[in-house]
């Protein structure tokens, strides 16, 4: 009787201040709150800080700002269409690249790969997202750019140069050669996440596929993958979203020129790169300040990319709902 | 807890080094990147001699303007003169004393000329850059290397993508010999450039260069030299073809013949005399004629007064700058002994 007596005497503080107003958890609660409202307020501020360095640019250009092509400090004319141009493409030759060799790679390990291959490859790949991406800029310059030139440009100039995507002079600094680094700046993310997302399908959805008959890979295509698609779906978007504000390599190895070219071979320019090319020298204010207005076109670019990913993931993931019904 | 008074220590030991640093500095300069290395030799060189201790942040040109305009440094540091409104915000009181000569170079990659030096004229430049000469087999290219075998190859254009004191150098030498260029491109640390790649800094276009046969581009001169870069030699309003040395560019500062009343804002680009190399420039430190602080002015004034002296002037040669020459030296100094120290000249 002694024992379970004292017991209850041992418990009755602790659960006291679960229902009381303990001050020190009172102190946890709005610290945390603090936390909580300072990321939001801290990007409210962001927004604002931009609207008011880009105010000076808003005035004279307003929206017109997104469509116009001229950039000409003396002339005090900015356009930045064509760094919203090289943006959104450059990403989306990355992804192009990215997406089927990551996926695959993912697949493999989770699938198919020995298991004494699975730890060194994902450890070498996950490397990748570790080197800083200056070095990628200059691996670019010295190792990349002379192999592309060479070899992938110089066929695909000599070979389909009349289509208008590989036509013109090939310099090697390129929108494809910024989309082939951002490639492989962002493949480690989307590697490392779907690769996590596939482990975690349960076992009992490959073994119900080849209980009924199904190969590996048609396992693998049918039940492993489409269970993971919202995760899958979520590791492309943290890939795209690195790729649009990568800054430093895309700088070394895109050219940087504010033209709308027709040619992959030509050089291009986007928003984050002009930036830090330009901001140290930019000596008027209109210069100054329309380069704060990129900043707050490529904020809007981005919100908007990751909305419309986020309504993409919702899509996904109600279709799989609606899909497992079916099954 | 226990960490506590170690944390303590460690920031006291911070707050103790960076009130030295701050205390030492006697001056404090912000500017272009070009002169760094000299400057950094000077200021060390001088704080050895007298004790005056100048710290200097090489950030850009423009940033020394903004800089010097706001009162944040004793003294700016840039490759282009301040312009007219610029001069009117700090309420006229600035000086600009020329330091240094500089140059910027034609470099390409040819491999095909062998060590054979391209020649270019100012119409032939101006005609590469705004893309109407596309082909190094081009009749204008031929006619002025008769002695080189000129591919049919495209003509790649380098050039810089961010501001820069070397872009304006550049840009003023074509407006100067092309109203075509004045009125498409203009003048400016960044313009809208016709065509061609763009490369961050010195370093980006050379690398560019460097790699891609048939590139043409443009740097400075010091930096072409410390890299041993292939460049070309330019034919000046004399006729005469010029490599781009050491003496050819102080030669071209003593042709441009200033008026004993000059404030040095002036472009030495296409300068006429015959020895004269026609791409080049001073750069300049930008001090206020008249500084409010006793102690400050008299230092820095002493600090000018040495800077343009024999001394000082060689071992900016030795560093590959080009010094500045002896009238123009000599105008600079009577500009220095003018300068106004809390109202009066000393």
């Amino acid at each position: 009787m002694a024992g379970p007596e004292s017991r209850r005497v041992d418990i009755a503080p602790v659960s006291a201040p679960l229902t009381g107003r303990n001050p020190g958890d009172l102190l946890f609660k709005s610290v945390l709150t603090l936390a909580a409202v300072a990321v939001p307020l801290l990007l409210g501020f962001l927004v604002y800080e931009l609207y008011l360095g880009s105010e000076l640019a808003i005035d004279r250009f307003g929206l017109a700002f997104v469509r116009t092509s001229t950039w000409d400090p003396v002339a005090e004319e900015f356009g930045a269409w064509p760094l919203i141009f090289g943006t959104l493409l450059s990403a989306t030759i990355a992804l192009a690249i990215a997406v089927p060799l990551s996926l695959g790679v993912a697949i493999y390990l989770t699938e198919f790969s020995p298991n004494w291959l699975r730890q060194p490859v994902s450890f070498v790949i996950e490397l990748l997202a570790a080197i800083p991406s200056v070095v990628y800029g200059l691996w670019g310059i010295f190792v990349l750019i002379p192999f592309l030139r060479t070899t992938v440009f110089k066929f695909l100039h000599a070979k389909l140069g009349f289509l208008p995507i590989f036509s013109g002079p090939v310099y090697g600094n390129s929108m494809l050669a910024a989309g082939i680094i951002l490639a492989i700046m962002v493949m480690p993310y989307i590697m490392s996440v779907s690769r996590e997302v596939l482990l975690a399908v349960p076992a009992s959805q490959r073994e119900a596929a080849l209980g009924l008959g199904a190969t590996r890979w048609e396992a693998a295509w049918t039940a492993v993958v489409p269970y993971a698609r919202s995760g899958i779906v979520g590791a492309v978007i943290l890939g795209l979203g690195r790729a649009l504000g990568e800054t430093m390599a895309v700088t070394m190895l895109i050219g940087n020129r504010h033209e709308v070219a027709a040619s992959l071979l030509a050089p291009g320019y986007t928003m984050a790169a002009v930036i830090a090319n330009e901001f140290t020298e930019a000596a008027s204010d209109i210069h100054y300040a329309a380069l704060t207005y990129v900043a707050l076109v490529l904020f809007g670019v981005t919100v908007i990319v990751n909305a419309g990913a986020r309504l993409l993931i919702w899509r996904v993931s109600r279709g799989q709902v609606e899909g497992g019904r079916g099954v | 807890m226990r960490i506590f008074p170690l944390m303590g220590a460690v920031a006291a030991g911070l707050v103790v080094t960076t009130a030295e640093i701050v205390g030492q500095a006697n001056l404090n300069g912000a500017g272009a990147t070009f002169p760094n290395p000299i400057y950094t030799k000077w200021f060390d060189g001088y704080a050895k001699r007298t004790g005056v201790k100048i710290n200097y942040q090489s950030i850009s040109s423009g940033g020394g303007i903004r800089q010097f305009t706001q009162g944040t440094v004793d003294f700016g540091a840039s490759d282009g003169p301040m312009t007219d409104t610029q001069i009117a915000a700090v309420q006229g009181n600035v000086a600009h004393i020329p330091t240094v000569l500089g140059a910027v170079v034609l470099t390409y990659n040819l491999p095909g000329a062998g060590t054979a030096k391209l020649k270019l004229d100012g119409p032939t430049i101006v005609d590469i850059f705004l893309g109407k000469i596309t082909k190094w087999n081009d009749s204008r290219l031929a006619a002025l290397n008769p002695g080189i075998k000129l591919p049919a190859s495209d003509l790649l254009v380098v050039r810089r993508s961010d501001g820069s004191g070397t872009t304006y150098v550049f840009v003023d030498y074509l407006a100067k010999v092309s109203a075509e260029w004045r009125s498409r491109v203009g003048v400016n640390t960044a313009v809208n450039w016709p065509v061609g790649l763009g490369g961050k800094g010195n370093e980006g276009v050379t690398q560019q260069v460097k790699q891609l046969e048939g590139s043409i581009g443009y740097v400075e001169l010091v930096y072409a030299l410390a890299n041993k870069l292939s460049y070309a030699s330019v034919i000046n309003p004399a006729g005469k073809p010029v490599d781009p040395t050491l003496e050819a560019v102080t030669a071209a500062a003593a042709s441009a013949k200033l008026p004993a009343t000059t404030d040095f804002r002036v472009s030495i680009t296409n300068a006429p005399g015959a020895q004269a190399y026609p791409i080049a420039s001073f750069t300049w430190l930008l001090v206020k004629a008249d500084n409010g602080d006793a102690t400050k002015g008299k230092q820095l004034k002493d600090f000018l007064v040495w800077m343009v002296g024999a001394e000082a002037q060689k071992m900016a040669a030795d560093l590959g700058y080009a010094p500045l020459p002896g009238d123009v030296s000599g105008l600079v100094t009577e500009r220095i002994k003018a300068l106004k120290v809390a109202g009066r000249v000393t």
